[in-house]
């Protein structure tokens, strides 16, 4: 299956000039995404996904951001080459985002019909009357009971699962063909979840927007993604789909990360599955030597891996992993 | 209705403060050493025990302290502020008749500085190391550690001495008999410098604070969503994040209204401004106790005034308190 | 942002107070104001020794401009300028410490109160707090001097009692924040008095912005001290700075210099406190730097 990607990006390197020096947060990374597919980018908080996001939309505080490498192709542009307001035109209308904190993502000095036809009016020639039917039509799709009256309400009047659905309005009203979610349920109820998750994937088939999905959590990932790389102190460690990666993940973080999930396998038959946990914690980005920055967490690590950076190796079709024992592991 | 009962609620509790207002007053001339009549007497050259006792009763000095209270309050509540000592005439005239000059001061050098200060510590938020941020830092260090007078004076030796742009002093040039858009030039004319120099103090203030609320704002995730939906910088920022960026500045403007009339007293006495201050100022050299009081009245009437207009614009500005 | 936080907690291990005076050096600024600060103290305690006279005593002719005889000039009675300024540092100092003192004892106290009692406490002092704040400070003192006899300590008491409320209502919400702590509970479920939580728990971790307050509240209350001897209602006693230029103005056309010096006197130790607390607050609270 060679298809042609939507969007991808090859070869990104993020430099943060902090106090403490120069640090990379990004490093060499290279990700595609296929139209209509949703891919997940997992990997512990830190370790680069949400800065994966701010790249793609080029919203990187520059400086103290800065992107040192590689490009980022949309339907074969590279977006890191145009102007800002060519960039504009773009955010929003070909490529949206949806956040994590719904509470503080919405502005509260505006209404929510604002802030939804904004978007439309911006990319789109409709006058006030179009935009306001167009923010109703949104409003209803994502599920907001009563719209005409939540137009004229103010972000903190909702809930917050209220709120997300609006952001996911926002996002989506003027059909992007890129939606990325960076951790859109974490600051909600489970319950929730379940209900943004559902819209998310329905919105998904109707349109036929391809969606990055950015989380902590691979049960989410399990259920929502079709492909997923997993992402630890700047770099990419593993890539494929998602039933390759959960029935045969090949890094041993990856399998650690798996491994967290209290019930990914419940068979009624056998004994509870033990909750694990991956010892020790996510280095500092400015603290990280050479070789595998996973490798002092690692059980499995050789002298090798605190020497030199392990290349990627094809494990499988579509599925690849960065370890220097990748053929030991299985 | 909500809105209705809660601006009830404000205008009540500023009718509270004014009384108590009127109670200082009271309270102040009470355990002040001497009363109206012993002032009175000074003037006079002293006067017989009768004569003293006479006067007590006139002006009801031999009631009870309640009694006298109760008067206080109810002739300050039909506007009779007594007679002035000086001018032997009723203070609430003599007040009516230099009010709006200060009035016209103070709103000009507010808003003045309001805008002036916001648009500087937008610019600064902006870049926060450029040389415009330095400067605005400079500026609003300096406006805030030179005295308001000695501003005043050395605006008046650069602009109306060196460079004789501006005039010195007063409100209208003396035996000036045009009218219409003439007059309002000449009175605008004379305006420029107090306006100015009050207006110093709350630039630096305004700027630094408008400076970092802006910076706050900037960095918040909500300012990050506009910027996801393709919004220009331009509307990022003079839309999204200045009417929260101002919030700050309006409620620090409400809490300072106080100062910045206080401000005024000083600046109208720099600038022979025809107003309260001025008339405070002279009252006070020749001790004229009911104006000096009739005047701390009317100048806490403007600011809880100044402060219920503050509170509604904030809620205009900010739903979630509203 | 997180690795943004991630190196602040780096640098910041538990801050004693050498780490302190190191960010307090690093921030040039705050090194200048305390220079100024320095200057302005030294012209006070050593002044009059290496430049003695009495102020108020005639020695030249009426307004020399600056220059080889009097390096400052002279003013429309012919007292020195020079000797005038250096005389003002002292007087100038002292007010605005003993006025800062008063405020920050009336003020914190206040504010203590109400953050710590809440309820009807909080209710009755905030109400008190808000009331001084809608009385013009100016015109307040303008009539408290008129009905009392002016004299050092009652413009020292009057600078305090319309500058407290702004400490009460720091003092306050410090208060507020810092009684709902864990520590501060574990305090009071073991036992210990009020008066002991308030002085030996909650008030060593509301200090740092209260110092900076403090600090700031030097300034204020210089400036009030010089606007208020500008206008000839300070102690005619007590030759400072404000006095200088109140009693030159009518002569400004005439000798710009009586006004000038004494007036820059005045700015750069303002500025020197406004500095010094800026740079404390940088020091004292990190999260707030940048602002």
């Amino acid at each position: 299956m060679k298809q042609e990607s939507l969007l991808q990006v090859k070869g990104l390197s993020v430099d943060f000039s902090t106090k403490a020096g120069n640090v990379r947060v990004l490093n060499q990374l290279d990700l595609h995404l296929l139209p209509g597919e949703a891919l997940g980018i997992v990997g512990e908080s830190g370790c680069g996904k949400s800065m994966t996001a701010l790249s793609i939309m080029r919203l990187v505080p520059v400086p103290p951001g800065n992107i040192a490498t590689g490009q980022i192709l949309l339907n074969g542009t590279d977006v890191l080459q145009l102007t800002e307001s060519e960039m504009e035109d773009i955010r929003g209308n070909e490529i949206s985002m949806i956040f994590q904190e719904p509470m503080t993502s919405l502005n509260p000095v505006f209404t929510i019909g604002t802030q939804v036809s904004e978007n439309i009016r911006r990319h789109q020639s409709k006058n006030s009357a179009q935009a306001k039917e167009k923010t109703l039509q949104m409003l209803e799709a994502v599920g907001i009971p009563a719209p005409k009256q939540r137009i004229n309400q103010y972000p903190h009047e909702l809930s917050g699962g209220m709120r997300q659905r609006i952001m996911i309005a926002m996002a989506l009203s003027c059909q992007p063909s890129v939606l990325i979610a960076d951790e859109p349920t974490t600051a909600l109820d489970v319950t929730i979840q379940a209900q943004i998750f559902e819209l998310l994937r329905q919105i998904q088939a109707e349109m036929g927007t391809s969606v990055i999905l950015i989380t902590h959590d691979m049960s989410v990932i399990a259920e929502f993604a079709d492909r997923v790389a997993v992402m630890y102190a700047g770099r990419k460690i593993e890539e494929g789909l998602v039933r390759d990666i959960i029935d045969n993940p090949r890094h041993p973080y990856t399998q650690g990360l798996i491994n967290c999930v209290p019930v990914l396998k419940t068979d009624p038959g056998t004994e509870r599955v033990e909750l694990n946990e991956i010892p020790g914690v996510v280095p500092s980005m400015a603290q990280l030597g050479t070789g595998c920055s996973f490798a002092p967490r690692c059980h499995k690590a050789i002298d090798r891996c605190y020497e030199e950076v392990p290349p990627e190796v094809t494990v499988g079709e579509n599925h690849c992993a960065s370890c220097w024992r990748v053929g030991e592991i299985a | 209705m909500k809105t209705f009962l809660v601006g009830l609620n404000r205008t009540i509790y500023s009718l509270v403060l004014l009384l108590a207002v009127i109670v200082l007053n009271f309270i102040l001339v009470h355990i002040a050493p001497g009363d109206a009549v012993t002032a009175m007497i000074g003037d006079m050259g002293g006067a017989t025990p009768e004569l003293v006792a006479k006067l007590r009763a006139d002006y009801g000095l031999d009631q009870s302290l309640f009694t006298q209270l109760h008067t206080h309050i109810w002739k300050m509540m039909r506007g009779d502020f007594g007679l002035s000592f000086t001018h032997r005439v009723p203070v609430r005239d003599l007040i009516l008749d230099h009010l709006p000059a200060t009035i016209l001061l103070v709103t000009t050098a507010f808003f003045l500085a309001l805008i002036t200060g916001t648009i500087l510590g937008i610019i600064a938020a902006q870049k926060p190391k450029s040389l415009v941020s330095h400067v605005v830092t400079v500026l609003s260090l300096s406006g805030f550690a030179a005295p308001i007078f000695w501003t005043g004076l050395m605006l008046l030796i650069v602009f109306a001495y060196l460079l004789p742009l501006f005039p010195a002093s007063g409100m209208k040039t003396p035996g000036f008999q045009g009218t219409g858009l003439e007059a309002i030039v000449d009175v605008l004319k004379h305006l420029v410098l107090p306006a100015i120099t009050l207006a110093s103090v709350y630039i630096a203030v305004y700027s630094r604070l408008a400076r970092a609320s802006m910076l706050d704002v900037l960095g918040s995730d909500y300012i990050r969503t506009a910027r996801s939906k393709g919004l220009s910088r331009r509307v990022v920022v003079y839309k999204h994040a200045l009417k929260n960026g101002i919030l700050p500045v309006v409620t620090m403007a409400g809490l300072q209204f106080s100062q910045l009339i206080a401000g005024a007293v000083v600046v109208e006495t720099v600038f022979s401004w025809p107003g309260i201050g001025q008339l405070a100022f002279n009252a006070i050299l020749r001790r004229d106790h009911p104006l000096l009081l009739g005047i701390l009245f009317f100048s806490t009437l403007m600011v809880v005034v100044a402060n219920l207009i503050t509170d509604s614009s904030y809620r205009i500005l900010d739903p979630r308190i509203r | 942002m997180s690795n943004r936080e991630k190196t602040d907690a780096a640098v910041r291990p538990d801050r004693p107070l050498a780490e302190l005076w190191h960010m307090f050096f690093a921030n040039k600024a705050a090194v200048l104001g305390l220079v100024l600060w320095l200057l302005v103290i030294t012209t006070a305690v050593f002044g009059l020794t290496i430049h003695p006279g009495d102020p108020f005593a005639m020695v030249g002719a009426p307004m020399t401009p600056p220059g080889e005889e009097f390096l400052l000039g002279t003013d429309y009675l012919g007292r020195d300028v020079l000797t005038g300024i250096i005389h003002g540092a002292s007087v100038t100092l002292a007010i605005g410490f003993s006025a800062t003192v008063c405020t920050a004892i009336i003020g914190v106290t206040i504010g203590v109160l109400a953050g710590y009692y809440g309820r009807w406490v909080d209710n009755l002092l905030m109400r008190v707090t808000e009331f001084f704040q809608v009385l013009p400070p100016m015109l307040f003192v303008m009539v408290l001097i008129s009905l009392f006899t002016p004299s050092i300590y009652l413009i020292v008491l009057a600078i305090a009692v319309v500058s407290w409320t702004g400490m009460a209502r720091l003092a306050r919400a410090e208060f507020l924040k810092i009684k709902e702590m864990e520590y501060v509970k574990a305090e009071r479920a073991m036992g210990a008095r009020n008066a002991s939580i308030m002085a030996k728990v909650i008030l060593p971790n509301a200090l740092p912005p209260l110092i900076v307050a403090i600090a700031l509240n030097v300034g204020t209350a210089i400036l009030f001290e010089a606007a208020l001897s500008f206008l000839g209602l300070g102690d005619p006693n007590a030759f400072s700075w404000g006095y200088m230029i109140g009693s030159s103005r009518e002569y400004i056309w005439d000798s710009w210099w009586t006004i000038t010096f004494p007036g820059f006197a005045i700015f750069l130790t303002v500025l020197g406190v406004s500095l010094v607390g800026d740079g404390l607050n940088d020091a004292l609270n990190p999260k707030l730097r940048e602002l």
